[in-house]
């Protein structure tokens, strides 16, 4: 269970995130929602402890992670596994080494230093990789592939971390509507056989609405809806995204069909 | 072993690991091929230049010794009356170092406009003409492959003594050096609002003016005052050959063997371009922010 209290990020005399406090249980998929700034982002790097909070407290399955250091704080950085918007792989090592940074928190230094793996370590990641349908890839530059295959990357390094809890911070946002299918599945698939944590950010709605059982409406920092995806009115959302009621209208009608045929996929996934 | 991923059975891991190695192998002889002539590069430039490492260990006393003896001599009872013992030409230094500097600066100056006439026809993205472009680059190549030093030598036979010789040839050596910058600059631009200022009808002058320049003057006043910070520990040896600044002081009294004055003169000179160094690297993070800010 992921415990936030008062979380509060400031940055110079801008408050990205405002006393925030959440209660995710195990096992729960989250989304996310917002308008770009409302301090979504800035909220999953505080969980993961890239960006330090200016105040408030994490804690996780009972663990206080707000005041880590050292080795403990990198532990916990691998277990709550990030992925990111740009996929934040290192374009000019392979595929494989991409994968295998997963695992550096627990390897000594002369093993990550001469790139010597461990066999364990390297049946993990390929393993992760086959999951995807990539391990073939493996000796590939990660530049050379596609942004969805980048991402099916990202993800099994999130994997092999062995994560408790997995941060996806946009995950589909540069990614065309096959891959963000792939990826969204991806992260159900994890969810709902590993029993893994998941909270995602999200922009579209939809996608929101359609796969996450929980739903964290964020605007200026602070959280103005927690709740079922059932409960999102057409009215809550125009709050959110501080649209005109004609354009929310709009939007979520053109928006509704996709939304329902990718309802049954997500469910059997 | 994990929960959060399903361990493929070792015959399945096999292959996939057999061909991820053989990838790797091959890139792993690459790096091993490479270090090895690194390795044999270094032996045999010592051999061949006769760079012994041996006589570095047995003479690297000396150099502490050296740095031993031009140490003053300073007794706390008469503190004020040894200092200005030690800095007895003070006034006379300090001139020379604003020479220093202000060689420096105008050698800067001066390099710097020669280099931004010359970048834009250096630069394969705005100089479509290529017997102008490579005129340009061999002409920037020429500058800076001559060493300040030996263009100071021959401008002191043609004009003689003095300051002027060491700002000509540091003006020519920095228009040589930041000309090659600013080119890689002006090539890495955005070559969309040029299109749109060409399609406007602009001409190839008004084009750099309004489309170019204003997407590279900051990089090139950053580029600009990292080479003053250059060129003033450039023009602190220039004196050696005679071309101004303190240099003449220094080599003075290191061929003269006044310790004393060595000592003096170097704190001098490691002060003063400390001092340049931190207003300039204040400025350019000035420029930098201003920059983003915008």
């Amino acid at each position: 269970m992921l415990e936030i209290e008062g979380l509060t990020c400031r940055f110079g005399d801008k408050l990205a995130v405002s006393n925030v406090d959440l209660q995710i249980g195990h096992g729960a998929f989250v989304g996310v929602i917002g308008r770009s700034g409302a301090g979504k982002s800035t909220l999953l790097r505080m969980v993961n402890r890239l960006q330090e909070p200016s105040s408030g407290r994490i804690r996780f399955e009972g663990n206080d992670v707000t005041a880590l250091r050292g080795r403990n704080l990198r532990l916990w950085r691998a277990q709550a596994a990030m992925i990111f918007q740009q996929f934040n792989l290192v374009g000019r090592l392979d595929v494989l080494t991409n994968v295998l940074m997963g695992r550096l928190s627990t390897m000594p230094s002369w093993r990550a230093f001469t790139k010597v793996w461990s066999l364990e370590d390297k049946a993990l990641a390929l393993s992760a990789l086959d999951q995807f349908d990539i391990a073939q890839l493996a000796s590939q530059r990660a530049d050379s592939l596609s942004g969805g295959q980048q991402q099916r990357v990202a993800i099994a390094r999130a994997l092999v971390q062995e994560p408790g809890l997995i941060l996806a911070d946009e995950p589909i946002a540069s990614l065309d509507p096959r891959n963000t299918k792939i990826v969204m599945d991806a992260l159900l698939r994890i969810n709902k056989h590993f029993g893994i944590t998941v909270l995602c950010n999200l922009h579209s709605l939809d996608l929101a609405r359609s796969y996450c059982d929980r739903l964290v409406g964020m605007a200026g920092g602070q959280v103005v809806f927690d709740g079922a995806p059932e409960a999102l009115t057409d009215d809550v959302a125009r709050d959110l995204y501080g649209l005109e009621a004609g354009d929310v209208m709009e939007v979520s009608e053109a928006r509704k069909r996709p939304a329902l045929s990718a309802l049954p996929l997500g469910a059997t996934a | 072993m994990s929960h959060a991923v399903v361990q493929l059975p070792p015959e399945q891991i096999a292959p996939l690991a057999r061909l991820y190695d053989e990838a790797v192998a091959a890139r792993r002889r690459h790096t091993y091929i490479v270090a090895a002539v690194i390795l044999v590069g270094i032996v045999l430039s010592c051999w061949g230049g006769e760079v012994r490492p041996a006589v570095f260990a047995a003479n690297a006393h000396r150099l502490g010794l050296y740095f031993w003896n031009i140490l003053p001599v300073l007794r706390w009872e008469t503190l004020g009356a040894d200092l200005a013992e030690w800095y007895w030409n003070l006034d006379g230094w300090l001139k020379l170092l604003f020479e220093t500097v202000v060689i420096a600066y105008l050698g800067t100056v001066f390099g710097a406009i020669g280099a931004f006439c010359l970048c834009f026809l250096a630069s394969a993205n705005m100089m479509r003409n290529t017997l102008v472009r490579v005129s340009a680059r061999r002409l920037l190549e020429f500058l800076r492959t001559v060493p300040e030093i030996v263009f100071a030598l021959l401008f002191v036979v043609a004009f003689g003594l003095g300051a002027m010789p060491g700002v000509l040839a540091l003006a020519i050596h920095t228009m040589g050096a930041l000309g090659k910058l600013f080119a890689e600059v002006v090539e890495n631009i955005d070559m969309k609002p040029v299109d749109g200022a060409t399609a406007a009808g602009a001409s190839w002058t008004q084009t750099v003016r309004f489309a170019v320049l204003p997407q590279v003057l900051s990089n090139f006043a950053s580029y600009g005052l990292l080479r003053f910070e250059i060129n003033v520990r450039e023009a602190a040896i220039m004196g050696f050959v005679g071309a101004g600044g303190i240099g003449q002081d220094l080599v003075e009294a290191i061929r003269k063997f006044y310790y004393s004055d060595v000592s003096a003169i170097l704190l001098l000179i490691i002060a003063t371009v400390m001092i340049i160094d931190m207003v300039t690297e204040r400025i350019r993070h000035a420029l930098i922010g201003m920059d983003q800010s915008r």
